[in-house]
């Protein structure tokens, strides 16, 4: 597994009583544990009924989609001044959302955090489905989609190329090769797992499905031996897209001239934010599915309580840059930058921004207590909240800026039609119904890193006795 | 079969035989080939074997073979479809050999015309493309355009085009035809017998000579039979005025290029009425500021509603509209010009003085105009503080009346309706107006219209009076007749058609020549026999007059001649002794919609989308108060309310406008249609039942109240639904002083520092990059657009929409922010909200040269031109509207939906060839009209030179009334677009940016009477 390395005592220190893994499981019990969730035959009312309503979500999706191509973007709420809006800002927050997953399981890898091990999957699988989601937008919101192909540098007979200065083709470049590479990672992480349901499935069908995609593992040590510096190698290359791709993002806003997107801090701030919505919502998925399926052994108090730290540190991040972003509209001394900020906080849509500011400042602070960060149904809460803030937090960029931008002849409001929900649900509905696929047909706990886990504190206990 | 015995193709050929056959068959014979017509016996076996080496033909068989099964198989097929047909008409058709001179496909050829509105003729110069009109200019050689237009006049084309127009004759509902309609009148004039009683015509005003010649024609055939006139705008006031002046109807023709100072007595006279287009250009003349020693005319205006003269003015003081009568009295008693009492006014004794001081210090050089929205008496005393003033025979000069007939069109329709109701009217031909909807309430049209026997429509439009009507015919739009009419000063001007007509449409001449008896003679011979039997040249010399007249579009020196008159003396004392009102009652105030008109352009979607000056509405009108009229009766913005005046009433949306007159309600006339076409049926609020012939304009008692719903209205500035209605027009228009968007003086600050509209800073980091500046070697396009001289009249705005083939996107679309215009006219307001100065600026894209549209376009739909242009390749984008996110200006306009009309066959007629028609998701702007710049330059590069400056005209600058825009190469500093940016008033929106726009603009300079503090 994971080289060794002093790293790891960090955890070690850990208050007594937070394990990372309940005591008592074995190698054997992880396995039959984890493995048990996919192949139990038969599919659980719970999971069913959850499907089924991100499934309707799900059509809903197709339904907007299918009326966006008949009628164009029109049926969106957009207009001249304001014309990006939901699609941008759900594509920026789906990507957002994108982050924690690599960063846990290649930069934590990296850094010999133990904990990951149980988190990683799922949380990596949230990182695709998400970025599925997201690489939805840019398509959709395009004036014709159909011609999107015509962003991708290929060899064409009149000699045209994107135009490289523009951050949208950035963009393209970031989120594709984010996409790749995230989507090997995991399933390089996978093909272990794939080999044990492959052994332990009692059915035939799945036997060779599983099979087929454990890529003929058979757990020798040459084969270790290659996962392990694949695992690295991947990591390695992961780890600078976790800062490059919301980066990428952030210059769509950043090269622009509009006041409340022309700014130098959007880089560090956006990944920042990335980070902290990312874990939220790894928080708001773990919690609930720990409970569910029954995985608090694996999803300990312990891994919600590292988790929540992550997320008040890069809170206070967004929250510094929040700080300064204001305080730089006023100390440049620009009146267009001051009177962006103004009708941010006072306009026509300063509730939003009031909100905002309630949900990714205010309310997390509650994560400083102890109590907060270990009890699952307030941390869940929380989460929800930094979710939904984090969502305004784009909206109030992107939308709030144009709105009242250099002209005041060509100010405007903005108000999102139903086709912007359904299409906001409807990526909801894409991400649940790809997720409780996921539930059910894969592990969504690495059995060999939790086994690994498990070995080692058996190991450690069994010094210390 | 051996190969010999095959016919080889016949070499000789027997010319007689062919002659022979010809002359035989009858009629002209379609052939091919002179072996056909000398039918040699080798031709015909030629023929035969068809394929002469074709081997392989099938060995002959007992009875039918396959051949000839199949032979009979299509015989009788054919057969089967012959019963069907009709034997199809010999038609010659014209191979395009010898092309008809001067069309070239491709190249654009301009005709003259004229357009007549209110009967008064405005000069047109119409670019054809292969036989279809696409679009209006003005015509140089017309005293009443000089080369401007109006937004009507640009727009009438799409009138043309408009897919609603009646297309054929109707009889009682059904379609007929026009040999049944003139059968019918054959029938008609038979029981007419010979004196013609019950007979009455019905137009609208007529000032072409040719058609008051037919109707004095028909009326000494018919003794009995009458003719009316009736307009809901016309010009009844004015004709009044002048015979309560002068005793007779004279048509006063004002010299605004000579008036130092002028006083609008509610006169709108910049926009609406005869002569506008042409008094805007003089007006704006004098705002120029060129020269070393500049001056500037002074504007004084008193209006209700604020208008685009109101907005330009030095000095524009809001008073209710049924007081401007007191003012007159004041202001002539003040100017020696009658005997009139100081009644009580809401204008201040000290603004009143200080205009008459300065009215009698430009004896001569001054003009007091009343509008028409006024009584005959303010009309008058305008005259006699002319008069006094001595401005007659100087800054205002009369002629006789333009109209065929000048009567009062008001007392012609009540007499017509008196008639009518007596049952003495048996036929009843109605031409061009629609007196079911917009007659004045108390006459009850409606109800008068049935009484009379037959009833005769001819218009444009089945509307609301064809309805009414047994019979309909479909007027020709005046791009397809031949007529004429007289402009502001009388000049006739040709009506020519552009295009033979579309439908079955037949001209007014034509209906009224089958009503004399003078059947089967086109409105082309009755205009030329008209002028023919009128000129002194005969024969050859009127040959080429007729051809010059052509051409030019006027017949020359037909100016009406400039008669003296001199004002009686009783009339001000009359004035003065009427009865004023109590200048504290709620008033209501008719005017006809600055877009729509009296609502004959309620079917135009271009005139229904352009947002109106002041109100930036665009498809309705509203209910019109000021700020504090508002809080006192209660009602905010939208507010749908209840209008009752005299026992009438109806519903109106509210709107409130800053600088609106207290204690005063404008509703526009023209909304509210029924019939008017699938644009114009609905929109607004009908205001003529309100009106009635005691007070057309205006009337105090009026009453208001709310009938609890709320109307939504589409405006393109300050739209935001929020209670405290001016918070946000206060905002915006603070922003934008904020924000050096209008930079404005008096003219004493900009003779004190000319440089005013400069700022140190600006001029400091103007240019400064890390990078070196492109060079633009050759042409380098640039524009300038001077904010003294715009009236905000729209012209600009609808001519580029006809030209660039703009789409109309709706109401709906208009509320959401998505109106498509390239050209926008911003209005900001400052200082209070109950006297606010007014600003235009017309807004085109900046053709920024640090353009921050390009860079972030990712497909390079959108570059940068060798000349400075920021280009759009339609067929590049692929619509991620980034770059109008990035323009500071947001001038950049997106098709959300499939905004143009692509399945209306008729409009496709109106589309300019050389501008792509877009398509759904993708994005558009103003390209300085690119198609007209590359014309030009092939042109000049065809003849070896470069382009002249002044030979490319854009759209807007084309259109512009004031000459306010100029475009040309910045590259030449003798180009009139350069010295115009070296003036020192020359400023750019948003220099900080450091996006260097090539649109500059010429800085506000304001006259004010030193001795006015304005509050």
């Amino acid at each position: 597994m994971a080289p060794e390395g002093s790293g790891n005592q960090f955890e070690l220190e850990a208050v007594p009583g937070d394990e990372l893994i309940a005591p008592g499981h074995t190698l054997e019990s992880v396995t039959e544990k984890i493995s048990s969730i996919v192949l139990k035959p038969g599919i659980s009312k719970g999971w069913l009924a959850g499907f089924a309503g991100a499934f309707a979500l799900f059509i809903l999706l197709n339904v907007a989609i299918y009326y966006l191509m008949a009628f164009g973007v029109g049926i969106w709420g957009i207009n001249i001044p304001i014309a990006w809006a939901f699609a941008i800002t759900n594509f920026v927050w789906w990507i957002g959302i994108g982050h924690a997953g690599t960063l846990i399981s290649a930069f934590l890898l990296l850094l010999h955090q133990k904990w990951r091990n149980s988190v990683n999957r799922f949380a990596e699988a949230m990182t695709i489905f998400a970025v599925a989601c997201a690489g939805l937008f840019p398509l959709l919101h395009m004036g014709r989609p159909w011609l999107f192909y015509w962003l991708l540098p290929y060899p064409n007979p009149m000699w045209l190329w994107p135009q490289f200065r523009s951050p949208l083709v950035w963009d393209v470049f970031a989120v594709s090769t984010y996409l790749t590479v995230s989507l090997i990672f995991w399933y390089v992480g996978l093909i272990p797992d794939f080999a044990t349901l492959r052994d332990r499935a009692k059915n035939k069908a799945t036997k060779i499905i599983y099979g087929f995609f454990s890529l003929g593992w058979r757990g020798a040590s040459r084969h270790w031996f290659r996962y392990e510096m694949c695992s690295l190698l991947l990591a390695g290359l992961a780890t600078p897209l976790v800062l490059s791709v919301h980066t990428v993002v952030s210059f769509d806003f950043t090269i622009a001239i509009v006041p409340g997107w022309h700014s130098t801090i959007f880089p560090p701030y956006f990944v920042a934010g990335a980070i902290y919505s990312g874990f939220a919502m790894v928080l708001s998925l773990a919690i609930p599915i720990r409970k569910f399926y029954k995985l608090e052994d694996f999803v300990t108090i312990r891994h919600l309580d590292i988790m929540a730290k992550v997320m008040l540190a890069t809170g206070w991040i967004v929250a510094y840059s929040y700080i300064t972003e204001t305080f730089m509209a006023f100390y440049s001394a620009n009146p267009f930058e001051r009177f962006m900020m103004m009708n941010r906080m006072t306009g026509p849509y300063a509730i939003v921004y009031w909100v905002l500011i309630t949900c990714n400042l205010l309310i997390p602070q509650a994560l400083w207590s102890r109590k907060v960060r270990t009890s699952p149904g307030w941390l869940f809460f929380v989460a929800i909240v930094v979710n939904v803030g984090m969502w305004l937090e784009r909206f109030v960029i992107i939308v709030v800026s144009l709105q009242r931008e250099y002209l005041p002849s060509k100010w405007d409001m903005y108000y999102p039609t139903r086709w912007d929900w359904a299409v906001l649900a409807g990526s909801l509905g894409l991400f649940f119904t790809l997720f409780y696929l996921f539930i059910r047909y894969l592990p969504m706990i690495s059995i060999v890193e939790v086994r690994s886990l498990a070995y080692e504190t058996n190991k450690e206990l069994a010094s210390k006795t | 079969m051996s190969s010999d015995s095959n016919p080889k193709y016949p070499n000789s050929v027997d010319l007689d035989a062919a002659r022979a056959n010809l002359a035989q068959s009858e009629g002209k014979r379609l052939w091919q080939s002179l072996d056909e017509l000398s039918e040699t016996q080798e031709y015909h076996k030629f023929l035969e074997h068809e394929f002469p080496n074709d081997t392989a033909k099938e060995p002959e068989a007992a009875g039918i073979n396959r051949r000839d099964a199949l032979k009979l198989m299509a015989a009788s097929a054919a057969m089967a479809g012959l019963s069907a047909c009709t034997k199809m008409p010999l038609e010659k058709i014209v191979p395009y050999v010898k092309p008809p001179e001067e069309i070239i496909p491709g190249k654009a050829l301009f005709y003259a015309t004229s357009m007549s509105l209110g009967g008064v003729a405005t000069g047109v110069l119409v670019e054809s493309h292969m036989g279809r009109p696409t679009k209006i200019e003005g015509n140089p050689e017309h005293p009443g355009s000089l080369g401007g237009t109006s937004a009507q006049t640009q727009a009438s084309i799409l009138n043309l085009y408009d897919p609603d127009r009646s297309q054929t004759v109707l009889f009682l509902g059904r379609i007929d035809t026009w040999s049944g309609f003139v059968a019918a009148i054959a029938n008609i004039r038979t029981q007419l017998g010979t004196k013609g009683e019950g007979l009455r015509v019905l137009t609208e005003t007529v000032t072409s000579p040719t058609l008051g010649a037919q109707m004095k024609n028909l009326l000494t055939q018919y003794p009995e039979a009458k003719w009316h006139q009736y307009e809901p705008c016309g010009r009844d006031n004015e004709r009044d005025g002048a015979r309560m002046a002068f005793g007779k109807p004279v048509n006063a023709v004002y010299h605004f290029d000579k008036a130092d100072v002028v006083v609008s007595l509610d006169s709108d006279f910049l926009n609406s009425g005869p002569g506008h287009v042409r008094y805007a250009r003089d007006f704006a003349g004098r705002r120029g500021l060129e020269g070393p020693q500049p001056t500037l005319n002074r504007l004084y205006v008193a209006e209700s509603m604020p208008t685009g003269t109101g907005a330009v003015a030095d000095h524009r003081r809001p008073i209710r509209a049924t007081e401007v009568e007191t003012l007159a009295q004041q202001l002539a008693a003040a100017v020696g010009a009658g005997g009139g009492k100081a009644a009580n006014s809401n204008v201040p004794a000290d603004w009143t003085s200080a205009v008459a001081r300065d009215l009698t210090s430009h004896r001569g050089s001054s003009i007091v105009i009343a509008g028409e929205g006024q009584p005959a008496e303010v009309h008058a005393l305008a005259h006699a503080m002319n008069s006094a003033l001595g401005n007659f025979g100087k800054t205002v000069t009369f002629t006789d009346a333009l109209e065929a007939d000048p009567v009062n069109q008001t007392d012609s329709l009540r007499e017509l309706v008196g008639e009518l109701n007596a049952g003495k009217v048996g036929i009843l031909l109605i031409i061009g107006a629609n007196p079911v909807y917009n007659a004045p309430a108390d006459l009850d049209f409606k109800t008068a219209i049935t009484k009379a026997e037959l009833r005769i429509h001819s218009g444009l439009y089945t509307d609301e009076t064809a309805q009414y009507c047994h019979w309909h015919v479909p007027a020709t739009h005046y791009l397809e007749s031949w007529s004429d009419a007289r402009g502001y000063d009388g000049t006739i001007g040709i009506v020519q058609p552009l295009i033979a007509p579309l439908y079955d449409s037949h001209s007014v001449h034509e209906i009224i020549a089958a009503l004399s008896g003078v059947q089967d003679k086109s409105d082309h011979d009755i205009l030329r026999d008209y002028w023919k039997s009128q000129r002194p040249e005969k024969d050859k010399a009127f040959e080429d007059f007729w051809e010059v007249t052509l051409h030019d579009g006027v017949m020359a020196g037909t100016a009406l001649p400039g008669i003296s008159v001199s004002a009686k003396a009783d009339f001000a004392s009359q004035s003065a002794s009427r009865q004023t009102a109590d200048p504290n009652a709620l008033e209501i105030v008719f005017r006809p919609d600055p877009s729509v008109g009296d609502g004959r352009f309620a079917n135009n979607g271009w005139l229904q989308e352009v947002p109106k000056p002041i109100t930036r509405l665009a498809w309705d009108n509203a209910a019109m108060v000021s700020p504090k009229t508002a809080q006192k009766l209660g009602v905010s913005r939208g507010d749908y309310v209840k209008i009752e005046l005299s026992g009438r009433e109806t519903k109106a949306g509210t709107w409130i406008v800053p600088g609106h007159a207290d204690d005063s309600i404008t509703l526009h006339l023209g909304y509210g249609r029924w019939l008017a076409g699938k644009i114009g049926s609905g929109p607004g609020f009908n205001a003529y039942p309100l009106r009635t012939t005691a007070a057309p304009w205006q009337a105090t008692g009026v009453r208001i109240s709310k009938t609890g719903n709320d109307y939504s209205f589409a405006s393109v500035q300050h739209q935001y639904p929020i209670d405290r209605d001016h918070q946000e027009t206060e905002q915006e228009s603070t922003e934008a002083f904020r924000r050096d968007l209008v930079r404005i003086a008096t003219l004493d600050e900009f003779r004190k520092n000319p440089d005013f509209a400069k700022s140190p800073e600006e001029e400091a980091t103007a240019g400064l990059s890390l990078y070196p500046g492109f060079k633009y070697n050759g042409y380098a396009w640039g524009m300038a657009i001077d904010l003294n001289k715009c009236v905000g009249c729209n012209a600009c705005v609808v001519a580029c929409q006809s030209e660039n083939n703009i789409a109309v996107v709706g109401k709906d679309q208009v509320e959401r922010g998505r109106s498509m215009h390239w050209i926008r006219i911003d209005t900001y307001f400052r200082g209070d909200l109950e006297t606010p100065e007014m600003y235009f600026e017309p807004l085109p894209c900046m053709q920024c040269e640090n353009a921050p549209c390009e860079y972030v376009c990712p497909v390079g739909a959108t570059t940068h031109s060798p000349e400075g242009l920021n280009e759009m390749t339609y067929n590049r984008c692929v619509g991620t509207r980034y770059c109008s996110n990035n323009c500071p200006y947001k001038v950049r306009r997106f098709n959300f939906y499939l905004f143009s009309d692509w399945t209306t066959k008729s409009l496709y007629g109106l589309r300019n060839p050389n501008v792509t028609v877009r398509s759904r998701g993708v994005m558009e702007k103003c390209t300085y009209c690119v198609q007209r710049i590359n014309a030009a330059k092939i042109r000049s590069e065809e003849e070896n030179r470069s382009v002249h400056d002044g030979e490319i005209v854009t759209a807007c600058q084309g259109a512009c009334p004031a000459n306010a825009i100029v475009f040309g190469n910045i590259n030449d500093p003798n180009s009139r677009v350069a010295k115009l940016k070296a003036q020192s008033r020359d400023y750019r929106l948003l220099t900080e940016l450091n996006t260097r726009p090539r649109t500059s603009y010429l800085a506000r300079v304001q006259n004010p009477n030193p001795e006015i503090r304005e509050s």
